[in-house]
């Protein structure tokens, strides 16, 4: 099937090339010369040392998140709740690696908070796969709840247990339990606030991928996805396949907090993972919920994140929200169309 | 008499594959005029393109003389072109009349529907056509006979004077055959022009006036019904001679393999589908299940693959030479040596997405032999698929990469055969329509593994709407009614009353309606 592979790759791509051109209309609009405007922003990002660095540290947020959203719809479940999972990823992060004893060698202070936070992300994660198999409650509606939910726990707790006086934010974490920037032991990406996280996220896509599509349980999980019915009558249980692609999603939703809280702000913040949690599920869409194609669709946006906050002197960053938010209506849209075609 | 519908060269092309090719044809107004061929010989395409849902590449397509460019069937009913699909376009909750009136309402808005003027025509339609029904019944309190009367009516309703029937007896009883086509003679006799689409050539021969036999997407010849026998038929539709009935040696049965002892099964609704259903099946035999679909065929399928939906109350025995199978999950089910072909294949036994290998291992790939590390072993089940595209004459290009959905519907349906009837270490074999849209030529093969199977003393449970293909293979049939086997035939009495195939298939038709 050429056709559906084609496809599946020119779609992505014609839908960032319009909303890329829809945006250059704006900007003209707006009164702002747009080849000024790219040009500033790759050399901003890409142009620069510690730019690349930022776009390096959103990626590896992006590519977790987008993964968290991605497994799932790879079983017909639409997680909304990547956010709540990052909360509350990051804020057991924080909790424990304030807790530890200071004495703690660095690998296990680090490993000990980052299962926390996976842990604490898959627990959220599969909560609402425990409404869906359990009560046959809609997953979109109730991670949407556990957003809420969450926010609201990790606000309480901040607020009136956990901030350090006069602050927003929590104790710091132990030095052991830092995640190491490259800048501090390899002086590069000029003090950015990229880390070693960035190097796991590339194989933790790699992994997802080879569970989806190289191992039995990828085989039955993805027929849970495609075929409920006939899954049933296969012998997979798919009750159990909902609970584990939540959870493991969930999980890397934590690890995504993990590169925030560990490796840059080392202490829980309220509003610090600011709706990225939001455009992971953009990032799993652009990129068919495929785990190798995230790591270019969280590249993409990653760009577009800091690129737009580098020239908010000229053109408001608003409009590359504007630009995420049209891709992704453009690949729904095209998809459609594309099917339409194939018929 | 004119020409009804006539087709000059029309051609129909998905991407490369041609469903339809130069295809010339003219029908006779006030004749019954049958298309049959095999699943895939592009019939329901070219009725499609008559029916306005599809338009022809190339070609053209003439309606009682006038040429015409259907972009939608909303023209073609304008018309006079009416259609009875495979699957009934009816509302249940709403009533006879209500249905036939829907999207022709006679009436605007806010004026009242003219209800009176239905029941009328109903009752003028039952005295001429033998179309009675009650035209203040709820459509889903009717039968499926009843229901198509509905359908019917519902295009004499629209003034339709071509009528395309779509498979119009795969779901009735022999009874209701016989009624329908007294209606469809009825019809013809007044005037109107029938199309029907079929696979059945008892039944072609019996109702029609002319026959096209489709082969490969084209016409392979038309003919008067009156001048052609069934072996000349089936000969054209596959293009080689076949055998339609298969070689059956004396089976060998030995011990009880599934026993189910007074099983009730009673829907989270309420309705009694089971009413208890008792009987054996022995290894080494064939047990025919017959029956017209709804009977509780499903429902036992159900309970005894771990399927039944919660809130079932199922009450009664179902064993496996002893072991229970009520309480356990399919893969229990399947670990005790039970192979399911369910008979809605195509949303039950396959992943349409996956590749064709991936299907022929779908349900089987907890088997060890087709584990490498945590995947599987690529060599093993490429070898394997190789073998069952060779041993069942599956027609796919390359099976590794290539979706199941690409492939034919009979196609699709030979892989969930090849794979459930090749499973090692099985005692108990269900088969649900093993032979349902696969062409004449498969059939002939699927027969052939179905007794090898059994020589090899595998206890089969056979459920099948087509008495032809029980009478042929059965050892013992239990005529399924309502939920409960009304009459079994023990194995003498089989033997001996399948020599009169026509009286036999008339006794158990009795007992089944």
């Amino acid at each position: 099937m050429m056709h559906r592979k084609t496809a599946q790759f020119l779609i992505p791509v014609l839908s960032i090339l319009s909303a890329l051109l829809v945006s250059t209309v704006i900007i003209i609009i707006a009164g702002r010369d747009p080849v000024m405007i790219f040009q500033k922003m790759l050399q901003a990002t890409l142009g620069s040392r510690y730019g690349t660095g930022q776009v390096l540290f959103r990626m590896t947020t992006l590519i977790l998140v987008g993964l968290a959203v991605a497994l799932p719809f790879q079983v017909r479940l639409f997680n909304i709740g990547a956010e709540g999972q990052l909360q509350m990823g990051a804020f057991a992060a924080a909790m424990t690696g304030a807790m530890l004893p200071a004495s703690l060698p660095s690998l296990s202070a680090i490993s000990l908070c980052v299962v926390a936070a996976m842990g604490a992300g898959a627990c959220w994660a599969m909560l609402a796969g425990v409404l869906k198999v359990r009560f046959g409650v809609n997953e979109v509606i109730s991670t949407i709840m556990l957003n809420f939910i969450a926010q609201g726990i990790t606000g309480y707790l901040l607020t009136y247990h956990f901030a350090l006086p006069s602050t927003v934010h929590t104790s710091p974490v132990i030095d052991a339990a830092i995640i190491p920037s490259f800048s501090s032991l390899t002086g590069l990406f000029a003090k950015s606030p990229a880390n070693f996280s960035t190097l796991l996220s590339p194989c933790v896509a790699l992994l997802f991928w080879v569970i989806l599509f190289k191992s039995r349980f990828g085989f039955e999980m993805r027929a849970t996805g495609l075929q409920p019915e006939a899954a049933r009558y296969g012998g997979i249980n798919a009750g159990m396949h909902t609970l584990t692609a939540m959870g493991i999603g969930g999980a890397a939703a934590g690890l995504g907090a993990a590169n925030i809280l560990l490796g840059y702000k080392h202490y829980y913040e309220a509003g610090m993972t600011g709706g990225i949690g939001f455009t992971g599920i953009a990032v799993a869409l652009l990129a068919g919920a495929h785990p190798l194609w995230i790591m270019l669709s969280a590249l993409f946006f990653a760009l577009l994140e800091y690129g737009g906050l580098t020239v908010n002197a000229y053109i408001p960053k608003d409009i590359f929200m504007m630009i995420e938010a049209i891709t992704i209506l453009l690949v729904i849209s095209f998809s459609a169309v594309g099917k339409r075609l194939q018929q | 008499m004119g020409v009804a519908v006539r087709l000059s060269s029309i051609s129909k092309r998905f991407g490369t594959f041609a469903a339809n090719s130069n295809i010339s044809l003219s029908i006779e107004e006030g004749s019954i005029h049958a298309l049959v061929g095999e699943n895939g010989a592009g019939k329901s395409t070219l009725t499609k393109i008559i029916y306005g849902m599809l338009q022809p590449s190339e070609g053209e397509v003439c309606i009682e003389g006038k040429p015409v460019k259907f972009t939608s069937p909303r023209e073609a009913i304008n018309a006079g072109i009416g259609m009875v699909h495979q699957h009934f376009m009816l509302i249940p909750t709403l009533s006879v009349a209500e249905n036939i009136m829907l999207g022709n309402e006679h009436a605007s808005l806010f004026q009242r529907l003219p209800l009176k003027e239905i029941k009328a025509l109903i009752h003028r339609h039952a005295l001429e056509f033998g179309l009675a029904v009650d035209p203040e019944a709820m459509v889903e309190s009717l039968s499926v006979g009843e229901q198509q009367r509905v359908e019917i009516l519902k295009l004499l309703f629209r003034n339709a004077s071509i009528m395309i029937f779509d498979e119009p007896t795969a779901v009735l009883t022999p009874s209701e055959i016989e009624h329908l086509f007294a209606t469809l003679r009825t019809l013809r006799d007044t005037g109107k022009t029938i199309i029907l689409i079929t696979h059945k050539l008892d039944e072609v021969l019996a109702v029609a006036d002319t026959i096209s036999v489709m082969r490969k997407g084209e016409i392979a010849g038309t003919m008067p019904a009156n001048s052609i026998t069934k072996p000349e038929l089936a000969q054209m539709m596959v293009g080689r001679s076949v055998l339609l009935r298969v070689t059956n040696p004396p089976p060998n049965p030995g011990n009880t393999v599934l026993d189910i002892k007074s099983l009730d099964f009673c829907t989270p609704q309420g309705e009694r589908k089971l009413h208890n259903l008792t009987f054996k099946v022995k290894a080494g035999e064939i047990y025919g299940i017959a029956g017209v679909e709804g009977n509780g065929q499903s429902e036992f399928l159900q309970a005894l693959y771990g399927l039944a939906p919660a809130g079932t109350s199922l009450t009664g025995e179902a064993t496996l030479k002893g072991e229970t199978l009520i309480g356990k999950k399919p893969a229990e089910i399947t670990l005790m040596g039970v192979s399911l072909t369910p008979e809605n294949r195509l949303r039950h036994a396959v992943i349409l997405d996956y590749s064709v290998s991936g299907n022929i291992m779908f349900g089987r790939h907890r088997e060890q032999s087709f584990h490498r590390g945590i995947g599987f072993d690529n060599d093993v089940l490429n070898r394997y698929t190789r073998q069952m595209i060779a041993d069942y004459d599956i027609k796919c290009g390359s099976p590794e990469s290539q979706p199941l959905s690409s492939l034919s519907g009979g196609n699709q349906q030979k892989i969930v055969l090849a794979r459930e009837l090749s499973r090692p270490d099985i005692s108990l074999l269900i088969l649900a329509q093993p032979t349902r849209g696969v062409d004449i030529g498969a059939i002939e093969t699927i027969h052939n593994k179905i007794i090898e199977a059994r020589d090899k003393g595998i206890a089969i449970l056979l459920i099948s709407s087509e008495l032809e293909e029980i009478i042929a293979l059965s050892t013992r049939i239990g005529s399924i009614y309502k939920g409960a086997i009304v009459r079994e035939f023990t194995d003498k009495e089989v033997a001996i009353k399948k020599n009169s195939e026509y009286e036999f298939k008339k006794e158990i038709g009795l007992h089944i309606t």
